[in-house]
């Protein structure tokens, strides 16, 4: 008996009100109630996680706006500050201020997990939906070669495709991506297979609709949320390989600014300049988990 | 056994304490839109070794009733006011871990789905030793062989085989007795039945339910039965509680409440529940038949094979079915899950090729349409499924869902097209306010009536209705059986109406085929197939329905 109270009451905690209202709303609003609705329906986590995403967004757009320091060009005799009032996360080795850097290396580093993500999502997806639309050989012929891309290890794998590619911030993001096709794929097909299999599908074969109309009416739309929801949560896995592969010096070339360089760059003064490694990533952090949490809502959204 | 209560039976001449006693129980949900009262007011008594069935519609609170009773309520509702009286203590405020001692052991229950309330990763026997192992019942060896015991008490044949076995590879009804041997493993004073058979085929009900009658009378273990089927009720329960819309409309011993039913609601369920309907006074107004003897369907003996495993292995799901059926006329398949009454009804729309016989459909061979043709061909013929949640998308408009199938034939101007969906919408009495909103936004009955209407938007000579009403509540169930009957005789369809409820084909057929492992095993004219049938399995199908008991004296 208590097994399954417990699952009960586990599936359902998630969705009690884990999130009271985060301030008491303004008197002074006129449509009080409405605003009231709008407020306590806001979750805090949620929205400081598309904060944050605003603000890596905007400093990958408009960097110059948060800071009026070079990102590559640093300042004589300002080497290895520690954060004060003039640098506020302090300077590197050879004198460049540590937000600038990171500021400017927002663009490097997100444009590269957008292209890693739509190279995963695009080829991937297509896969999948091929696949399970198909059945038969086609999908026998296409899973199994996921198989085998599941099958290496993929920091391996796209370690060897930037080697096979050449150095650099796009080719390092394409390596990525690949590696997240098959994952894309698996999760397509599956989704495909099983609205294909549900009762309005057969339903809308059986009131005359061709293939190809029952697909992009039916089939697609219904298996496309939780694609999108991964992609999401792929966002946040994208970035943290990426900087992976900068630190280990297979992403962009050292003066340019990239997250994951700048971890490595700044592990050599480790001792004496801890802010140089640990800033850095503890901004990876926060938008990896914002973007998991972004994907997390959507995925409650569609359920 | 060191339970604290004692179930012996008692002399009936002794007054009986109540065993428990629910008075002014109010319970309340949280939703979107703040706190909602769905349970209001609710007072009932059981006494030890008895009978009380709680009957309404769902949402009518029965089961919010039952789950408040142990303390199982989903994580957002809230028992707000009232007392539930165990053996005379108010359990009503005890917390999850004070429940825990008396649940198992002094109440338990019997959950609705077997196939969703067994963990599928643990054998049956771990899961039965698991509520003696929680209440400490001995050791190691003692639980083992109790599980033994408890499963051969449930009438499970081969025990020890079964402890060993997983949940899926078990039928439904074997599964429900696995739930049951859970619940009195302990011998409880009160077992909760929360639709103990609603999932179940008829005849396996029938069965389930003489197994809790028979363990009622050996332990003396009252039950609080909820069920939607009033039939059940009659059939099982000393009491019978009516709930609509979270409150008592109506209770008293069942005798009384079937015989004079004082309200209104009681009533009309009483006329809606097929199980009990006085076999139809009135023989249906039949539309004449429009054109003589003109076959809408002629099913010449099909066979439908499915490879299983390997090629070689072949299963027969049917096996030689052979019936005609007239225009303007409803044929019912009757038979459990597994006679192969879906596949039959799957042939004939054309989704799967027969691997022999031969299918008529308006003087079309379906079994050799392909391609396009096959596609034309659906225009004649539409598919009614059993589950209206999972037959519409849920992301279409209900407009959308309707006009769909125009779409996909001869595209007609936007305006016709518009003007069709809303008339056949008025057809099947939906408001047209619903055009705009998405399936989940409605009612079981309807989203039945939305899949009626994109059925019919084609103007299709035959329905084919998959359990079409199964899936809904009696009151729903009427209404619908209703609009088809206004519907054949408006429009002179022909139906092929599929379902394992005998008490509804006996209402709403004109001929019914019994289907049995995928044998026909009876057909013909339907009140000769209940008057007279032709096989035992016929005759164990009509003993089965439900609500003969309490209806046969009176």
């Amino acid at each position: 008996m208590t097994g399954l109270n417990t699952i009960g009451r586990s599936l359902l905690r998630d969705d009690a009100d884990i999130l009271k209202s985060p301030s008491p709303p303004s008197r002074r609003i006129v449509s009080g109630a409405a605003w009231l609705k709008v407020v306590k329906g806001l979750q805090p986590g949620l929205v400081l996680a598309w904060f944050v995403m605003a603000i890596v967004v905007l400093w990958a757009l408009f960097p110059q706006w948060f800071t009026s320091y070079s990102a590559t060009v640093g300042v004589a005799r300002q080497q290895l500050r520690a954060p004060n009032a003039e640098h506020w996360l302090g300077t590197d080795a050879l004198g460049r201020d540590l937000l600038a850097r990171i500021i400017y290396g927002a663009g490097n580093s997100l444009s590269g997990a957008f292209v890693a993500v739509g190279v995963g999502l695009v080829v991937g997806t297509t896969l999948g939906i091929v696949a399970g639309s198909a059945r038969g050989r086609i999908d026998g012929a296409i899973m199994r070669g996921v198989d085998v891309l599941l099958s290496i290890p993929q920091l391996l794998l796209s370690l060897s495709i930037v080697i096979l590619l050449g150095f650099g911030i796009l080719n390092a993001a394409i390596a990525v991506g690949v590696t997240s096709i098959a994952s894309f794929a698996r999760l397509a097909r599956s989704e495909v297979v099983r609205v294909r299999a549900s009762d309005y599908v057969e339903a809308a074969f059986g009131s005359g609709g061709t293939f190809g109309r029952v697909l992009l009416r039916h089939i697609l739309p219904n298996s496309l949320t939780s694609v999108i929801a991964f992609a999401a949560l792929q966002l946040g896995w994208a970035i943290l390989t990426i900087s992976t592969l900068g630190f280990l010096g297979y992403g962009a070339p050292p003066p340019t600014p990239e997250w994951g360089l700048l971890i490595a760059e700044g592990r050599n003064y480790i001792a004496r300049a801890w802010w140089l490694t640990t800033v850095p990533g503890i901004v990876v952090i926060l938008v990896v988990l914002s973007a998991n949490r972004i994907s997390q809502s959507f995925g409650k959204v569609t359920a | 056994m060191t339970t604290a209560i004692n179930i012996r039976p008692v002399p009936a001449d002794v007054p009986k304490l109540p065993l428990l006693e629910i008075s002014n129980l109010a319970v309340g949900y949280r939703g979107s839109d703040g706190f909602q009262r769905v349970v209001h007011e609710v007072c009932l008594l059981v006494r030890p070794g008895e009978v009380v069935a709680l009957v309404g519609e769902s949402g009518s609170g029965k089961t919010t009733t039952a789950q408040a009773v142990i303390g199982l309520l989903a994580e957002n509702g809230r028992v707000e006011a009232g007392a539930v009286r165990l053996n005379g203590t108010d359990i009503a405020g005890w917390s999850q871990r004070q429940l825990d001692t008396i649940r198992g052991s002094r109440i338990s229950l019997i959950p609705q789905d077997p196939t969703s309330s067994l963990n599928p990763v643990k054998t049956i026997g771990a899961q039965v030793a698991e509520v003696l192992q929680i209440h400490r019942q001995g050791s190691r060896a003692e639980i083992d062989a109790r599980v033994i015991e408890l499963l051969t008490r449930v009438g499970l044949s081969q025990p020890e085989l079964r402890a060993k076995q997983y949940p899926h590879e078990l039928s439904g009804g074997m599964r429900q007795r696995v739930l049951i041997a859970i619940a009195i493993a302990l011998r409880p004073a009160l077992i909760i039945a929360d639709e103990p058979t609603s999932a179940l085929d008829v005849t396996v009900q029938k069965r389930i339910l003489d197994l809790i009658d028979e363990l009622r009378r050996e332990y003396g273990t009252a039950v609080l039965l909820v069920t939607h089927d009033l039939g059940v009720a009659a059939d099982r329960a000393n009491h019978i509680v009516v709930l609509k819309g979270g409150r008592i409309q109506e209770q008293g011993p069942t005798a009384e409440v079937l015989a004079f039913p004082r309200s209104e609601y009681t009533r009309k369920l009483l006329a809606d529940a097929p199980s009990l309907g006085k076999a139809r006074a009135v023989p249906r107004i039949r539309s004449p038949l429009i054109s003589g003897s003109d076959d809408a369907i002629a099913v010449e003996s099909l066979v439908q094979d499915f490879s299983i495993g390997g090629n070689r292995e072949v299963f027969r799901a049917v096996d030689g079915v052979s019936f005609t059926v007239k225009r303007g006329t409803t044929h019912a398949i009757v038979g459990e899950s597994g006679s192969g009454k879906t596949t039959t009804a799957r042939s004939i729309v054309g989704f799967q090729k027969p691997t022999s016989g031969r299918i008529l459909v308006d003087g079309i061979d379906v079994t050799i349409l392909r391609g396009e043709n096959l596609r034309q061909f659906r225009k004649t013929i539409q598919l009614v499924y059993q589950n209206p949640f999972a037959s519409l998308d849920p992301r279409q408009t209900i407009f959308q869902i309707v006009e769909e199938p125009l779409l996909n034939f001869d595209p007609l101007p936007r305006e016709d097209r518009a003007k069709k969906v809303h008339a056949i919408l008025e057809r099947v009495g939906l408001p047209q306010s619903v055009l705009a909103r998405k399936p989940r936004a409605l009612s079981g009955g309807q989203r039945q009536r939305v899949a009626i209407a994109r059925a019919l938007v084609l103007d299709p000579q035959v329905l084919v209705l998959d359990e079409a009403v199964s899936a809904l509540d009696v009151t729903v169930q009427a209404q619908i059986l209703a609009l088809l009957d206004e519907l054949q005789q408006a429009l002179g369809l022909t139906y092929l109406f599929i379902s394992h409820d005998l008490a509804v084909v006996r209402q709403i057929s004109d001929t019914v085929s019994v289907l049995h492992n995928g044998r026909q095993v009876d057909s013909g004219p339907v009140e000769d197939v209940f008057l007279r049938p032709g096989s035992s399995y016929t005759r164990e199908l009509i003993s089965a329905i439900p609500g003969q008991r309490g209806i046969g004296q009176h």
